[in-house]
């Protein structure tokens, strides 16, 4: 297959100004423009992007995905390195970026259109089309300084995405409009990659990637780090960013509370055979091990642990006293085990807490909030969607296999069985 | 880097960017296109009060065509003159006040600049047809001498063409450019003769520096484009050879010094912005 896109040795300095001057008096003075220091955004970075695939771009903030993307589109020129791009290249960076606020939307489709290189006879021909697919009918005609910023983007969108090119890059402009609008742009994306056109995209949408991409590269402060097959490079980078962004902030008082008759000393995540983990796969058994230290004979304890997605969701919470364990009285130190037989979690970072309270659950011992990070990798369910598998298996055996049974068959029936 | 084959397709680019240019200009006004033949009869009324009543500065004698006239005498060197200044100024803008879209889409960005200095011409056009009417009202007759003029304006547009390509990039990259760019107009305008005749520049005594000062004010390019568009429509004559050779001489230096600027400062545009 041939490449549409190559990129030969390519690296891209920005300067970086301490004290932004462009002034004449200045660089009279100084016989230069303001003191600068150089960052490569992209160092020396070589890729082959196979025609007739949607190639996807991962790398945290900061590590030269889009300042690759621009320079794709034309916008940046690369210090050093070679870029060549076969067939015409639109880029999808920021949506209605040329259009003209006392313009009404239809003279900025026209407008918009050249700027990306239609002609004026395409766009004629077009012009419907695109306005059907913003779904802007009734506004068409009116100054686009009285959209709203959601009406806005869709024209822009749809401007863009009806350019038909041979290349396009996107840049995480996928989410916009209502829901309606988005299924119209996802099928738009599916008929492109169906009739062959190239597609390079940059997201940080792990699922969305792993879903849609043939090819996946990981960027790190400029370099290329892996490419490959999505879902190998997906959950590499998943796990090393995991790691480095390691433990999360236990600021005294803010994270932690309690009186301090019981202390929360540390969470493990304990393997079957007892080892001490620090990720662990969707479906493994494991045990949430809890220590903790009386410093004194506390009655009826209760202890619990939080589960939360790093956004703040939490997930789960289960406590001792719900799952009415009664503990007498605790003095010393020793731990408490959550047994998982199944760990449901989808693949990603979660947050742990881990408390101890009073039979009332009025009265924190010792609560400890977030205070702890670990990892889920892919595993068995291969679920991906969600925060959490349900264990559901599907039930396919009545599918019907012939023209005659599939008319006259029951509907395919899916059963959810519980693991726990 | 923009080849020219990449310019000549970007033609509907250039024409819808001076279809903005034009629709955009005095949108909401009242009088709306009004505006652009309104702007230079009040300056022409302003500066026929002033130095035409007050300061009896005399208009020449038409050579050959006999008329005397101060306003139509100020206005064909002041339309010409509104066409540099103005084309320097958004000349100046042109990059700057679209880096929105240069930062996001690619595209030639000689098109922004050609479509701004574009779009003048057409206000100077009905302009100098607007002018023509009232020399022929006169009884001056212009139309044999229009398509001089014609061939006048593409020399004019060509010369502000490149300085407007160099002035934009230059802005990018020094802001001061176009607040240095309202003092050198001001100088600039009244070292070209708009609202005196030339003629008061030579005949005056400048004693042992006479031959300096004379030489430095003919270095100014626009003593030339102004004279050469007085000749067409005040006195009817063709413009001597000598304001031919300078016009296309500064023109050629224009363009090649626009071209090169230009290319030298676009690789870096979008993030320099």
């Amino acid at each position: 297959m041939a490449a549409a896109v190559v990129l030969d040795h390519v690296s891209k300095r920005y300067r970086l100004y301490h004290e932004r001057n462009d002034s004449l008096k200045s660089s009279f003075l100084n016989f230069r423009r303001g003191r600068y220091e150089e960052h490569w955004a992209v160092r020396d970075l070589s890729l082959e992007i196979e025609t007739g695939s949607t190639f996807g771009i991962i790398g945290e903030n900061g590590s030269g995905k889009s300042t690759l993307l621009k320079c794709m589109a034309r916008i940046l020129t690369p210090d050093a390195g070679t870029i060549q791009i076969t067939g015409k290249v639109s880029a999808l960076l920021e949506l209605g970026a040329g259009f003209s606020p006392e313009l009404t939307g239809r003279d900025n489709v026209y407008l918009n259109g050249a700027i990306l290189g239609l002609p004026r006879s395409v766009l004629d021909k077009k012009l419907d089309e695109i306005v059907a697919f913003s779904g802007l009918e009734s506004f068409i005609d009116i100054p686009v300084k009285n959209y709203s910023s959601g009406m806005f983007v869709r024209l822009g969108f749809a401007v863009a995405i009806n350019v038909d090119p041979d290349v396009l890059l996107v840049d995480e402009v996928l989410a916009v409009g209502d829901e309606e609008f988005q299924r119209r742009c996802e099928q738009k994306f599916a008929d492109l990659r169906a009739s062959g056109r190239t597609i390079v995209i940059v997201s940080h949408a792990m699922g969305t990637m792993r879903n849609i991409c043939d090819q996946l590269a990981w960027l790190n402060q400029g370099r290329l780090r892996d490419v490959g097959e999505p879902g190998n490079v997906v959950d590499e980078y998943v796990e090393e960013v995991h790691a480095a962004a390691g433990p999360p902030p236990d600021p005294e008082g803010g994270a932690r509370w309690g009186s301090g008759e019981i202390s929360i000393d540390a969470v493990e995540l304990v393997d079957n055979a007892g080892g001490v983990r620090e990720t662990t796969r969707t479906g493994d058994s494991v045990r949430l091990r809890l220590h903790y230290t009386a410093h004194k004979r506390v009655e009826r304890p209760v202890f619990g642990v939080g589960v939360h997605r790093l956004d703040g969701i939490h997930i789960t919470g289960p406590n001792t006293k719900q799952a009415d364990l009664r503990l007498d009285a605790i003095d010393g130190s020793g731990h408490v085990d959550l047994v998982l037989d199944r760990l449901l979690l989808l693949p990603g970072t979660y947050d742990l807490s881990a408390a101890a309270y009073d039979w009332t659950l009025q009265h924190a011992y010792d609560h400890r909030h977030r205070f702890q990070r670990f990892d889920v990798e892919r595993g068995e369910p291969t679920e991906e969607h969600g925060l959490v598998s349900l264990g559901g298996r599907w039930d396919t055996s009545r599918i019907g296999t012939s023209q005659k049974e599939k008319g006259s068959g029951p509907p395919p029936e899916v059963q959810n069985e519980s693991a726990i | 880097m923009t080849t020219l084959s990449e310019l000549a397709s970007s033609r509907e680019l250039l024409s819808n960017l001076m279809a903005r240019e034009l629709k955009g200009k005095y949108k909401r006004s009242t009088l709306g296109w009004m505006w652009s033949l309104l702007n230079p009869l009040a300056t022409m009324a302003i500066f026929t009060v002033v130095f035409r009543l007050f300061l009896r500065i005399n208009p020449p004698v038409g050579d050959p065509s006999g008329l005397t006239n101060f306003a139509l005498f100020l206005l064909c060197g002041l339309l010409p003159w509104n066409l540099l200044s103005a084309g320097m100024v958004e000349g100046a803008g042109a990059l700057v006040n679209n880096a929105a879209v240069i930062k996001k889409v690619w595209f030639p960005r000689e098109t922004i600049v050609l479509a701004n200095v574009a779009a003048l011409n057409v206000t100077f056009l009905i302009e100098l047809a607007v002018l023509s009417v009232a020399l022929l009202t006169v009884g001056n007759m212009v139309l044999p001498w229009l398509p001089v003029v014609l061939v006048l304006v593409l020399l004019l547009s060509l010369f502000v063409l490149g300085l407007a390509l160099a002035l934009s990039v230059l802005n990018v990259y020094f802001r001061d450019v176009q607040y240095l760019l309202g003092i050198v107009m001001q100088l600039w305008f009244y070292a070209t003769p708009i609202i005196y005749p030339v003629s008061l520049v030579q005949s005056a005594d400048f004693g042992r520096w006479e031959r300096l000062v004379l030489t430095v004010y003919n270095l100014n390019p626009m003593v030339h484009f102004v004279g050469a568009f007085r000749d067409c429509f005040y006195n009817l004559r063709f413009p001597p050879a000598s304001a031919w050779a300078v016009m296309v001489g500064v023109t050629a230096v224009s363009l090649a010094i626009g071209a090169f600027t230009f290319r030298k400062f676009t690789p870096r545009l979008a993030e320099e912005l």
